[in-house]
């Protein structure tokens, strides 16, 4: 391929990029993504840091990639291997625990333990949860319409979109919107009383978000983590073999087959532009390339604000973009082990439980007062964390008998007070390690090597602005039509063959790939 | 009666928590040891998976005319079985109609070793009179685990004497796990690397405890037949009463198949001759064979893929979301094509490693051309419908290393 023949420009490397990527090669396009750091995955990447040890270094779950985008690039034969991530066990402050097992019944029988009702009502809201996740999932998959053009396309959008709405039936009707506009918090006390359990299920209303269990709004962070499935089951979370950084690789050996050309330390400096058209991108390295269509898969922000020239865009829009909230609010802890923790609350199937996901969340206050801390800019001192032991699900995370371990953290504010320096960010690992053995006392004694990342690495390191993980908050009033900004929720731009395919447009992070694909698929009814 | 459990019975039952014992031959072996089959079908494609094989039927051919009563009783040319080496052979009736399958492992010149899933003592008796060889029935007296996986043949290294890295793929050697003679073969029936390991009754049990102190690094995990069952669909393997009937249990000659039908043709070696006399070697249903191999093929084995989109379609129409099968089925379904009824898949599963909705079908001629698009029944809501399927190459899954 020489350069001048490229047709498409993808700037950045990130599972949305590759995705975007692989789609505009399958269509028949030349397309090269330029990625600025020495490997593909942006924040799904997974990195020997410590010799023999792999960390699955940001991301470290998977459940939202949708499953057209596995079936329709075929990446299994790729290397995609999604392995169970079967429980989700809760130490809590008492010594007891709560566990939710991959077993319908056996979780059942596990929250009677705690409250006879709400496991009755834990049925109920598994059910609810389904319809829930069958309603929003044509969303994911659709260009939002926007509700104020009279455009065909979008007209006939929010048509279907009523008619989806309308066929849910009045009570799932209310019960979405209820999801939409409430607090995780709020809306799981309609439903249970036992701390421990509303501790853990409101805490996927939090993650990667500015807000605690009681802001407004969370609930649907709630409902986001819930729309992924794997093998046809909703709400299943698995772990990519070899992290997520196979994810990233499967998908770009997808695209290299497929045509695709990949460029690692290659950092996009600028957009080129000519008469207000992208027509190619400066690298840092003074290089010049040339194509019909330039896509970023950075966030909006980076995108916008740091590699167009602000005269380029309409005022409003750059508004818009400096408005988009990307406060970072978590970081990421991973360790590699000499042994296994042992959690004290659970001493039988200690194993067994370990598989799955270790949460602490003992309750919707806790991870209120965590919040608290970083309302006023300083981390958590008792930390929301989300926990897994990679190794003990795909053996060849660790050499045999070590470990691996992978510890999602939150309230850690970009803006901290004084600011992130190399004694914050210790002091930050010893919060979460001071934390965590509390439930496993034998956890300092077997730790070989730490790696903290903060907001702040978050943000050196992959890119994403403030080390917001979502690209973008998940917020309600930065979703669907509104995401980034009104009138450019189409993944177009204000620029003429410049477009979007990042986390930070519809339908937002978490390793979709669902930006990336319909972006492409945008993209290829415009230059047919 | 209560149904016996293998020699290792006293290490599998305390591991298997759902009870849910399965009837495999004399004995009963577990289903899954966990509630739910699936960490233990990952054990088989991403690290290691034990599995209790004791049932099978098996037994010795030793003698100076071991190799030549095989070579009449099998349909693959026993005589190019070289020693420590393992072929996967079916044997037939006089009408060329499939008995049972198994393997053949040349342990010595003059022994082998051979596994069946039926007891077929009085047949090899019967097709034994006469020639010099001693047939022994060991199937109570050889326990049996099979390790499946990719880090399977590191966890055996750490154990073996002698180094399991020479091992080539369907062959076998003799060797000790520690001090556990031990008998190796690289076979399974998970279409993936792995081995399976044969020991006297009386070393059942340090054989278990062995492999399963050493692999925990290696994510050893006890297997059960619901997982493994899963894993020898995508490798597109047949298994007797499922995908087959027995001449011995076919009530009617349309339930009997010939290896050909079961697409076992590259195991028919109508070419074989004898050893001795270098004249062409006859074997127990030959004649048919070769008569049906002139004829154009009626029914094929083969694959079929079901379309994702057209299942989906179908279950939205009642509301719901596809609905997978996490285990595999082995209820006959019918395969339509132009209106009529074409055929039928004997086992599917959704195939959680392809991503994949699979079967093993058999079709009628032309049907069971590759590429060939045809219709599987689906039951949606207690509803018959249609979904999509094409007809695909097996094995669906295949990974390098299982020959590397």
């Amino acid at each position: 391929m020489t350069l001048q023949d490229l047709d498409c420009i993808i700037i950045g490397g990130g599972h949305n990029g590759l995705v975007n990527a692989a789609y505009l090669a399958r269509a028949g396009k030349k397309v090269l993504v330029l990625e600025r750091r020495h490997l593909v995955g942006g924040a799904a990447v997974t990195e020997e840091i410590y010799p023999g040890f792999k960390f699955t270094e940001f991301s470290y779950v998977v459940s939202l990639l949708r499953p057209e985008i596995v079936r329709e690039l075929n990446l299994p034969p790729h290397g995609l291997e999604i392995l169970p991530l079967p429980s989700t066990f809760t130490p809590m402050l008492n010594g007891d625990y709560i566990a939710f097992w991959d077993d319908h019944e056996e979780t059942r029988n596990e929250i009677y333990r705690h409250s006879p009702r709400d496991a009755d009502a834990y049925e109920e809201y598994g059910r609810l949860m389904y319809h829930m996740a069958k309603a929003v999932r044509p969303i994911i998959s659709m260009i939002p319409p926007d509700p104020t053009s009279l455009s065909p396309n979008d007209l006939r959008g929010l048509l279907n979109l009523g008619m989806h709405m309308r066929g849910l039936g009045e009570e799932k009707f209310y019960q979405l919107y209820k999801l939409m506009t409430m607090s995780s918090g709020d809306y799981l006390d309609e439903w249970f009383e036992t701390d421990a359990l509303k501790g853990t299920k409101a805490a996927s209303g939090i993650i990667g978000t500015f807000m605690g269990p009681r802001s407004p709004g969370t609930a649907y962070v709630l409902l986001h983590h819930y729309m992924g499935e794997i093998d046809g089951v909703f709400r299943a979370w698995g772990f990519a073999k070899g992290g997520t950084g196979g994810i990233s690789n499967a998908i770009a050996s997808a695209a290299c087959s497929l045509g695709a050309e990949i460029r690692c330390n290659a950092a996009v400096a600028k957009v080129i532009m000519k008469n207000g058209r992208a027509v190619g991108v400066a690298l840092d390295n003074g290089d010049e390339l040339y194509a019909n269509v330039i896509v970023s898969s950075l966030d909006p922000k980076r995108t916008f604000l740091k590699l167009i020239d602000e005269k380029e865009l309409p005022t409003d829009f750059v508004s818009d973009i400096r408005r988009y909230k990307t406060r970072g609010s978590s970081g990421k802890v991973n360790l590699a082990l000499d042994a296994l923790p042992n959690f004290t609350a659970m001493p039988q199937h200690a194993l067994a439980a370990l598989r799955g996901a270790v949460s602490i969340s003992p309750s919707v206050e806790y991870l209120e007062r965590a919040y608290d801390d970083a309302k006023y800019g300083n981390f958590s001192q008792r930390l929301y964390m989300d926990m897994i032991i990679p190794s003990l699900i795909d053996p060849g995370m660790a050499p045999p008998g070590k470990h691996v371990m992978s510890i999602f953290v939150q309230y850690a504010p970009y803006n901290l007070n004084g600011g992130w320096n190399d004694a914050q960010r210790e002091a930050f690992g010893d919060a979460v390690i001071n934390t965590l053995s509390q439930f496993a006392p034998n956890l300092k004694d077997i730790i070989l090597h730490r790696q903290v990342l903060t907001p702040y690495d978050i943000e050196q390191i992959t890119g994403l602005t403030e080390g917001n993980i979502f690209a973008g908050e998940l917020a309600l009033h930065q979703l669907f039509f509104l995401r980034p900004s009104p009138q450019w929720s189409n993944y177009r731009t204000p620029l003429h063959n410049f477009y979007q395919c990042g986390s930070g447009t519809h339908p937002g992070g978490g390793i979709m790939g669902a930006g990336g694909r319909l972006a492409a698929l945008e993209i290829l009814k415009d230059t047919r | 009666m209560i149904l016996p459990g293998t020699p290792f019975h006293p290490r599998t039952s305390a591991l298997c928590q759902p009870h849910n014992w399965r009837r495999w031959a004399k004995y009963i072996v577990a289903g899954s040891y966990e509630l739910t089959p699936e960490r233990e079908y990952w054990a088989i494609r991403n690290a290691a998976a034990l599995l209790d094989i004791s049932p099978l039927y098996k037994y010795t051919f030793q003698g100076k005319d071991a190799a030549r009563v095989l070579n009449r009783i099998v349909t693959r040319d026993v005589s190019k079985c070289a020693v420590g080496q393992v072929m996967y052979t079916p044997w037939c009736n006089e009408h060329g109609k499939v008995m049972d399958d198994g393997t053949v492992h040349r342990v010595e010149e003059n022994l082998f070793f051979v596994t069946s899933a039926d007891p077929n003592y009085r047949w090899f008796c019967e097709n034994a009179m006469g020639f010099k060889v001693n047939i022994q029935d060991v199937s109570d007296t050889t326990a049996a685990v099979s390790l499946q996986g990719p880090r399977s043949r590191e966890i055996l290294n750490l154990l073996a004497r002698d180094e399991i890295d020479a091992l080539r793929y369907f062959h076998v050697m003799p060797n000790h796990l520690r001090d556990i003679p031990a008998r190796i073969s690289r076979t399974g029936y998970t279409g993936d690397l792995g081995y399976e390991i044969w020991v006297e009754e009386k070393d059942a049990l340090p054989l278990w405890d062995l492999l399963m102190d050493t692999g925990e690094g290696y994510g050893i995990t006890p297997t059960g037949i619901l997982a493994l069952d899963l894993a020898r669909v995508e490798a597109g393997l047949i298994l007797i009463e499922t995908d087959y009937t027995s001449v011995r249990k076919a009530l009617i000659p349309d339930q009997m198949s010939s290896p050909l039908e079961l697409g076992l043709g590259w195991t028919v070696a109508l070419d074989k001759v004898d050893g001795s006399t270098g004249s062409p070697q006859s074997f127990v249903g030959k004649r048919a064979l070769v008569q049906e191999k002139k004829r154009e093929a009626e029914w094929r084995f083969v694959g079929i893929e079901i379309d994702w989109d057209s299942l989906q379609e179908i279950y939205a129409r009642k509301n719901l979301h596809p609905q997978l099968p996490m285990t595999t089925w082995r209820t006959s379904t019918p395969l339509y094509a132009d209106d009529k009824q074409i055929g039928y898949a004997s086992s599917g599963c959704w195939s959680p490693i392809l991503k994949k909705y699979i079967a093993l079908a058999h079709l009628r001629a032309p049907y069971f051309e590759l590429d060939s698009h045809i219709e599987m029944e689906v039951t949606v809501e207690h509803e018959r419908k249609r979904a999509r399927a094409v007809v695909v190459r097996t094995p669906f899954f295949n990974p390098k290393r299982k020959k590397e």
